[in-house]
């Protein structure tokens, strides 16, 4: 009886022991850069065995959610906390919650057209005339001259959206914004809108389902998904007027364009971002983290954590489409690092 | 448990007078508490999720009141939220489906149970069962790459072609819309309708049937006249089974609907339903009268549910009271 008392008190002490050892980080958020926050937290943990970060990809909304309740030690978002939102944050906590851009994303225009194969120009008029229900078909001039040599059908054009609340969303509508006061002033932008006209998929494959499904409709899905299904995209006319086709770069180069009039708070949409590689349908992806943390071993974990996902981490971006952040970011955010407590 | 109550039959012909401790050791009133806190528990989580579905729509219902169900705009940007489109592709979603499936579902049931062999009708139960069984997603997932198209090519330009004076089959032909979420909530239901109506049928006693036949009625006559009126109550029980699974679907119906909130005659329209917007923007809700509105929107669910049942109650209670002289019920 007594061995038995002994071992099972030994073996209550390694217990404790072990879970000392292993700091457990809990954070939930945005769905769009999971898989690259997924393949970083478990790097971070082979290289730094007694920190396990655990990450629930519930959507934007409810991470920026549950960090301001505190069930969670960090969120992520794809469309920045607003105002309204940080002022909720700081009257709960007595404190703010800090934006940390981690890497890049982009939306790309799909669309199906009978009997047209080539890759199709889409000016900013074009996409938010589309979109807002005023160009309703494919021969329409607006489309038809920036695509000159496409034969392009006298069809109805079939919109398609997502159905379901998403970052993706967020980016699409905050770029018709800045170039269509139209729909700033009828829908602007959001996760989820009230959509002028159209048919809604749920999710990236839901829209590329119906679009596919679908004669003469068009849609947007993630550069990221499209990329590694080899869905067929249009190219984006950006502010300084070039058509470009959406890439790695383009998305980082319209980042370095944003990074200059970059504000302290790192909360910036780069959309419609100068110069003239940019893609014009580009977006950070957030981490949100508390400025205050009560428990100071977690605090020192995510700091270390942030150090590294912005210098090596980096390195594992592009083997999953993700675009890199551009220096003066990096620079800017490892600086920000210092602020958290 | 059975021998304490195969001792104790002598002292108590007039046992109402028997003392709450005696029955307590005999066992009968301790399975009596349990099992009634087993049926209470039912009410208790009804009356549990009604209230939290009010406390937690509290800021729509006093910011909108009626108008939640009047007004037809729905966006989030606005703060401005209203239910009317949803509530109607709710209804005709389920309209439409058991309007496709009870008649398929209780002709199969009638054939299975009346005249089938026994031998091919339990392998086609096995089937049945195996139906009911399959995942919602699966079907969206069938309704996507074969309704969908078989819809847009050739169900839907046909009937415009043929019915198109209608204000029903107008429009254009997209695939998504109304008819065709009904048409694979109808292919989901319809398990349901054949499993329990086959059952229920199994069950009309022989006589019946012998009785029916010795006056010299046929076969069909026998089933048509005796057999189906008698399991009446109990076809009616899988109607409401397949009407609750079809206001509630959410899964398969956002796959085929087209997620778009409109109201419109045309069956070819796409739409949208209440279960299938709570499923798609609960997750980024982020404001909390959006978030709220989505919690309304499971209030109005669940009394559509409610008033569906207990009208559906009342329709048989009317019609067997009127009564053909079966008197099953």
């Amino acid at each position: 009886m007594k061995r038995i008392a002994a071992f099972l008190l030994v073996a209550l002490a390694i217990g404790a022991v072990w879970a000392q050892g292993a700091l457990s980080i809990n954070g939930a958020g945005a769905t769009f850069p999971y898989p690259m926050y997924s393949k970083w937290f478990d790097e971070y943990h082979k290289k730094n065995a007694n920190i396990q970060i655990n990450y629930q990809s519930i959507g934007s909304g409810g991470g920026i959610k549950q960090v301001t309740e505190g069930t969670v030690d960090f969120g992520a978002t794809d469309g920045p906390m607003n105002d309204e939102q940080l002022k909720a944050y700081q009257d709960k906590h007595g404190s703010p919650v800090l934006h940390f851009p981690t890497v890049l994303g982009a939306v790309v225009p799909t669309y199906n057209i009978t009997g047209v194969d080539a890759t199709l120009n889409f000016t900013p008029e074009a996409l938010a005339g589309i979109y807002l229900g005023k160009i309703t078909k494919w021969n329409d001039p607006a489309i038809a001259n920036a695509n000159k040599g496409v034969k392009l059908p006298a069809e109805d054009i079939v919109v398609v959206h997502r159905a379901d609340g998403s970052g993706t969303t967020y980016c699409w509508t905050d770029y018709l914004s800045k170039v269509s006061d139209e729909w700033k002033t009828k829908v602007n932008k959001g996760t989820s809108v009230n959509w002028p006209v159209g048919l809604g998929g749920k999710g990236n494959e839901g829209v590329t389902g119906t679009v596919k499904n679908t004669p003469n409709s068009i849609g947007y899905v993630e550069l990221i998904y499209a990329e590694s299904n080899k869905i067929p995209y249009g190219t984006v006319q950006n502010s300084s007027g070039v058509f470009v086709k959406a890439s790695l770069a383009a998305v980082s180069a319209a980042a370095a364009g944003a990074a200059k009039e970059m504000p302290d708070d790192f909360r910036v949409s780069i959309t419609n971002a100068p110069g003239k590689a940019s893609y014009p349908i580009s977006t950070f992806t957030w981490l949100l983290i508390p400025q205050k943390f009560a428990d100071a071993s977690k605090r020192d974990a995510l700091k270390g954590f942030l150090k590294w996902a912005l210098a090596d981490g980096q390195g594992y971006t592009e083997a999953l489409s993700y675009a890199k952040l551009p220096k003066e970011v990096v620079t800017k955010e490892l600086k920000a690092i210092d602020k958290i407590q | 448990m059975a021998t304490t109550s195969t001792t104790v039959p002598g002292p108590s012909p007039l046992s109402t007078s028997r003392s709450f401790l005696a029955r307590l050791r005999e066992g009968d009133e301790i399975a009596r508490l349990i099992t009634f806190l087993f049926a209470a528990s039912v009410v208790l989580l009804t009356v549990l999720l009604v209230f939290e579905l009010w406390q937690g729509s509290a800021l729509p219902r006093h910011k909108f009141g009626f108008e939640f169900f009047r007004t037809s705009t729905w966006d989030p940007i606005a703060d401005q939220f209203g239910a009317l489109p949803f509530i109607y592709g709710t209804l005709v979603t389920a309209a439409v489906a058991l309007i496709l499936a009870v008649p398929l579902g209780i002709g199969a049931a009638i054939f299975l149970a009346e005249l089938a062999p026994a031998r091919l009708s339990d392998t086609l139960e096995f089937f049945i069962d195996l139906l009911a069984a399959v995942p919602s997603v699966i079907y969206g997932l069938l309704g996507v790459f074969i309704v969908v198209p078989l819809m847009r090519l050739y169900i839907q330009p046909s009937l415009k072609s043929t019915l198109g004076f209608l204000p029903l089959f107008k429009g254009p032909a997209y695939g998504v819309g109304f008819l065709t979420a009904g048409v694979v909530l109808a292919i989901m239901v319809i398990p349901y309708i054949i499993s329990v109506s086959r059952e229920v049928l199994l069950s009309v006693p022989r006589d019946q049937r012998e009785a029916a036949l010795s006056l010299g009625a046929t076969r069909w006559e026998s089933t048509w006249k005796v057999v189906v009126p008698f399991a009446r109550t109990g076809i009616f029980g899988s109607i409401f089974l397949a009407l609750a699974r079809a206001l509630g679907e959410t899964m398969a119906v956002t796959m085929v609907i087209g997620n778009t909130p409109t109201i419109a005659a045309s069956l070819f329209s796409p739409g949208y339903s209440i279960a299938a917007v709570i499923a798609n923007e609960f997750t980024e809700a982020t404001g909390d009268l959006y978030l709220q509105s989505l919690i309304e929107l499971g209030l109005v669910l669940f009394l559509l549910t409610f008033i569906l049942n207990g009208a559906a109650r009342l329709l048989i209670v009317i019609t067997s009271q009127r009564g053909s002289g079966m008197g099953n019920a």
